[in-house]
């Protein structure tokens, strides 16, 4: 059952006032600008035993994304695809509200509009995860462990699984006349997996000010924040409006259109942070 | 997802004989349960919803009452026969996460402070499913609110846009889900000029995006004079006994 949460992390009035009296005249209190991003970093293949892995900072939020690649069966209403997975842990390292438990609706619902956005963009082609037809596909877990929360979570963990996706490559297997199939982990397909690049945006309304990637202090002020799914063709492949507000019909194409600018602008980020280092 | 496998659109009709922009027939009770304080039994072609309203309430676990308002608690499930195959009646990741967004629907609508130390409490139980539950139990939600008594800025209501073989169609139901390109459920408070829940699961340019939410609002506006027709039937069809 979903229950209307009670402030989870309290800012005092002095701060909310500044927050929002700066808001009217354009600027941010952190120094950036409306629809500035915090500054993206990107630490490869942090996890030895994971396929692959990425721990990405987003400012001082960090979200530590791990995927793994396992030979399993398909859906029977997909026989010819592969499975993706994506679940999303809030660790209780991350931030003093964060209990021990099963993931709750803000860890499911994060999880989930990540997973729509891949999975509507066609990121990755399920198609070619078959192994036997009908038989054997590559299921690929994507596990998110947000390990210090300063703010939005659901893009810092898109970029994560966008990310951990780019450096994914499948194994190498061979299929005995037994049926039995042989995983070679040290050789791997030269083709990348990734076949179209998705992020999400969020971004943030009080009252009638927007702001882009809203960190702690600001999301605690939010009336309600909106995510759009971006691709790397400036499509929308995704949208969930979220928070205890509205958003006015009047300023949607406004919000879409800051959202579809900024999403290119992170595409290019990551994609340029994965190719050098 | 678009698997192209059926064919949805032929001569600018769809597969029940449609229009793009036409809703399926929808039928709206109020008051339908003896108990809960608000209730109502929506249909939008063979989706069935019904929603309860209790409180505003003492709850049983009063660690999560709130000093200055009425928590809202939110409830999406669906019964385990609502679907072609039976679904398990514990809540699925789905259910959880549209119980969430349900309640977020419901929330900027809600006078809640008028009840501090309460909770509203929202429980839908989709019936039967075919597409377009969430935004049914939306405009039954908000109904059941009503009759309950709740203090609200406006009604809200909800209808999903799809876009089917490359057509822009309001109010898909599970074949156009299903194999459809995309599927934006919308949630307007037509009084207030308030959207307060917006998904959408699958591509659309920018351009579509804005042509589906003018969709939407057609169609919600529709639903909204049926909602209030709804409501005054409950209360003008009273009869008197001599």
């Amino acid at each position: 059952m979903s229950v209307t949460p009670s402030a989870e992390f309290l800012i005092p009035k002095l701060k909310s006032d500044v927050i929002i009296s700066m808001l009217g005249r354009g600027v941010r209190p952190n120094g950036r600008k409306v629809d500035e991003v915090r500054p993206i970093t990107v630490i490869k293949n942090y996890i030895p035993n994971a396929d692959s892995s990425v721990l990405v900072k987003l400012g001082n939020t960090q979200v530590l994304t791990g995927i793994k690649l396992e030979v399993g069966s398909p859906f029977p209403d997909t026989p010819s695809e592969g499975n993706l997975m994506v679940n999303a842990e809030f660790v209780p390292t991350a931030s003093p509200v964060f209990e021990p438990g099963p993931p709750d609706e803000n860890a499911i619902e994060l999880s989930r509009v990540v997973d729509r956005g891949i999975r509507e963009a066609r990121a990755v082609d399920l198609s070619k995860l078959v192994i036997i037809p009908g038989k054997k596909v590559w299921n690929i877990w994507v596990d998110i462990y947000v390990l210090d929360h300063d703010g939005n979570l659901t893009d810092a963990s898109s970029i994560g699984a966008l990310a951990a996706l780019m450096l994914t490559k499948l194994p190498e297997v061979e299929v005995r006349d037994t049926g039995e199939i042989v995983v070679d982990r040290n050789n791997r397909k030269e083709q990348p997996l990734l076949n179209r690049s998705v992020v999400t945006v969020t971004i943030g309304k009080i009252g009638n000010y927007v702001l882009v990637d809203p960190d702690l202090e600001e999301e605690s002020l939010l009336d309600s924040k909106f995510s759009v799914a971006v691709t790397d063709d400036g499509l929308i492949a995704g949208l969930q409006k979220s928070g205890m507000g509205y958003l006015a019909e009047d300023e949607l194409p406004l919000l879409v259109n800051m959202a579809l600018n900024k999403g290119k602008e992170i595409l290019s980020i990551v994609k340029a942070l994965l190719k050098d280092s | 997802m678009g698997k192209g496998k059926v064919k949805l659109v032929e001569g600018g009709l769809r597969h029940d004989g449609r229009r793009l922009d036409e809703l399926r027939p929808i039928t709206i009770s109020v008051g339908v349960l003896k108990n809960a304080n608000g209730s109502a039994l929506v249909e939008y072609g063979r989706t069935k919803v019904l929603a309860a309203v209790y409180g505003p309430r003492e709850p049983q676990m009063k660690h999560i009452l709130l000093p200055n308002r009425a928590v809202i608690r939110c409830r999406y499930h669906m019964a385990s026969f609502s679907t072609y195959e039976r679904k398990s009646p514990t809540l699925s990741r789905r259910e959880i996460e549209l119980s969430k967004v349900i309640r977020e629907a419901l929330e900027p609508v809600i006078i809640s402070e008028l009840y501090p130390r309460t909770s509203i409490d929202v429980f839908i139980e989709v019936i039967n499913a075919d597409g377009g539950t969430r935004t049914a139990s939306v405009t039954a939600a908000s109904l059941a609110l009503a009759e309950a008594g709740i203090p609200m800025k406006g009604l809200v209501a909800g209808v999903a846009v799809g876009k089917i073989d490359g057509y822009l169609a309001l109010d898909i139901d599970e074949v156009e889900d299903m194999y459809g390109e995309a599927d934006m459920p919308v949630a307007i408070a037509p009084s207030l000029r308030q959207i307060t829940l917006l998904q959408l699961n699958g591509v659309l340019t920018p351009g579509e995006f804005t042509q589906a939410l003018e969709l939407a609002r057609k169609g919600v506006e529709v639903i909204h004079e049926m909602q209030k027709e709804a409501l005054k039937k409950k209360y003008l069809d009273v009869k008197v006994e001599e």
